[in-house]
């Protein structure tokens, strides 16, 4: 017998974000920033909201963060991340003036402005997944 | 010309508040929920001539409400896809409504099964709103709103030090008047022991800081303000009406001040609209999918300054008799998860003075707020008129 077990919600990327998680599967943060203004953005979207720009390039991240705020899972709202439980989502400031959503492993003490770094994860299939770490 | 003043709320209705409706459907349960409010307000339901559906689920539409109400000339129908913010935005929408003589008497239906149907990790993900999110942070393991909004309530006590005691406040007085409701869900005394012993959840948030999930209907009829002396009830008038939106509406992640929700755009003008000001507001009925979202709102609706919410709440001030008593039906915590329609209603109720054991002594002047996924705001004012 099989017992099916729900699989992780998985990104289904725009024509907007897709360079962004190809860039994951590469083993790099990419950012998204107006060719115009020069503003980075994220989330990836199609307008520049200073500019009104449509042209966009992409910028690799530094990889230099703080933590902003986090949030520690203890309850299984999905059961693909019971036995991950319980686990750090951490909000981040990148270098770079943006956040980003990760989990956050490895540190013994959660405080506001926590210098982390930036990794990255295989999570199966081809998808890759940021993940933080105490810096240094 | 002004919003205020021009619309009132002349009819409420609830279905029993249970976690199982025994099979009736959402539909059923709007309906009966319908039917209360529109003979609460003296109106017979051929009478209603608009319908505005919160909250945008697409469960039910318009359509159904006439096809089964018998309704023969509807002109003028919409929803408020706005989540939780949604019932307080269906108000506004019907008070513009009949004050622009596009139609008399608006039924604003909200019906969920929304402990025995789909629970809430499923559920948001079906919602437009939770696109971005759902794209950019489900993958990570952030899935459910307990998980987004943590952070918010995480970054406010790491800035002004609030607690998880002063959380545990809220829930506790929620469910001391739950108790004294009749029609509530939660029925036994918590303590703030009790709280601080629940389960964690998403830290800082516990399962005693969590709203519940409901089966259950709540309805309301708001007509034009020459109309409403006509009926059966008090007269309990909108005087003020807004709704606002935070700055990065789409996330919480990439908000500039987390601790800021839309409401605090919408208030001052809801406030303005009125001619009163926080010191003015006998009861308030605040939206609380989550304790830390009341104590935003108390901030946000300038109740008390930015970070001073844990200090607001200490004590018993939101109980009966106390500073501010909030959310006397018992809420979405303890009562039932309507969505903010029984806000709506509870706030009509202690403006009739008819909130029988959770009356609040001469109530007057009150307001009613919604939330919405990931922060939008909505705002109501009423008076006894």
């Amino acid at each position: 017998m099989i017992t099916a077990m729900p699989s992780k919600p998985v990104p289904e990327p725009t024509p907007e974000s897709r360079p962004y998680w190809q860039g994951l599967a590469e083993g790099r943060l990419v950012l998204q920033r107006c060719a115009d203004c020069g503003r980075v953005r994220h989330y990836p979207r199609p307008l520049c909201d200073a500019c009104h720009s449509f042209a966009a390039d992409w910028v690799e991240a530094s990889g230099a963060a703080t933590l902003h705020s986090w949030t520690v899972a203890h309850h299984p709202y999905h059961p693909a991340f019971r036995a991950e439980l319980p686990y750090v989502l951490a909000t981040a400031d990148l270098a770079e003036g943006v956040r980003l959503v990760a989990q956050l492993r490895g540190a013994a003490v959660l405080r506001l402005g926590l210098p982390l770094r930036i990794g990255f994860e295989p999570a199966g299939e081809g998808l890759v997944l940021p993940v933080l770490r105490p810096a240094g | 010309m002004t919003l205020g003043g021009k619309a009132a709320v002349t009819g409420i209705g609830e279905t029993d508040y249970t976690r199982d409706a025994g099979g009736r459907g959402v539909l059923t349960l709007q309906l009966e929920a319908s039917l209360a409010a529109i003979a609460d307000a003296g109106l017979r339901p051929a009478e209603i001539d608009g319908i505005v559906m919160p909250i945008g689920l697409g469960a039910t539409v318009a359509e159904d409400f006439v096809t089964n109400l018998g309704i023969p000339d509807l002109r003028f129908s919409t929803t408020t896809p706005l989540g939780g913010a949604g019932a307080v935005a269906a108000v506004q929408c019907a008070a513009a409504a009949v004050a622009a003589g596009l139609c008399r008497h608006v039924l604003l239906p909200l019906g969920r099964t929304g402990r025995t149907g789909s629970r809430i990790g499923a559920r948001i993900h079906q919602m437009p709103q939770f696109r971005t999110v759902g794209e950019f942070e489900a993958p990570v393991g952030a899935l459910a709103p307990a998980q987004y909004y943590a952070p918010m309530a995480r970054r406010h006590m790491e800035l002004f030090g609030t607690t998880s005691r002063q959380l545990a406040e809220i829930a506790v007085t929620t469910r001391q008047h739950a108790i004294l409701n009749g029609n509530a869900t939660m029925t036994a005394p918590m303590t703030i022991e009790d709280h601080q012993a629940s389960r964690m959840i998403a830290d800082p948030l516990r399962l005693l800081d969590c709203s519940l999930e409901s089966d259950g209907a709540a309805a309301v009829v708001v007509s034009k303000a020459d109309a409403a002396g006509d009926l059966r009830q008090p007269r309990v008038l909108l005087t003020g009406l807004a709704e606002g939106h935070p700055d990065s509406p789409s996330t919480i992640t990439q908000r500039p001040d987390m601790t800021r929700l839309g409401l605090a755009k919408a208030a001052p003008r809801a406030f303005a609209m009125a001619g009163v000001t926080p010191a003015d507001i006998d009861v308030a009925e605040i939206y609380d999918c989550f304790t830390y979202i009341v104590l935003c709102q108390l901030e946000d609706l300038g109740f008390c300054g930015k970070g001073e919410g844990g200090a607001f709440v200490e004590g018993g001030a939101l109980g009966l008799g106390g500073r501010l008593p909030v959310n006397t039906h018992g809420g979405l915590l303890s009562q039932s998860h309507m969505a903010g329609m029984n806000h709506v209603v509870e706030l009509v109720r202690q403006l009739r003075g008819q909130a029988g054991r959770a009356q609040v002594a001469d109530a007057e002047v009150g307001l009613v707020t919604g939330y919405g996924d990931l922060g939008d705001g909505t705002i109501a004012i009423m008076a006894r008129a």
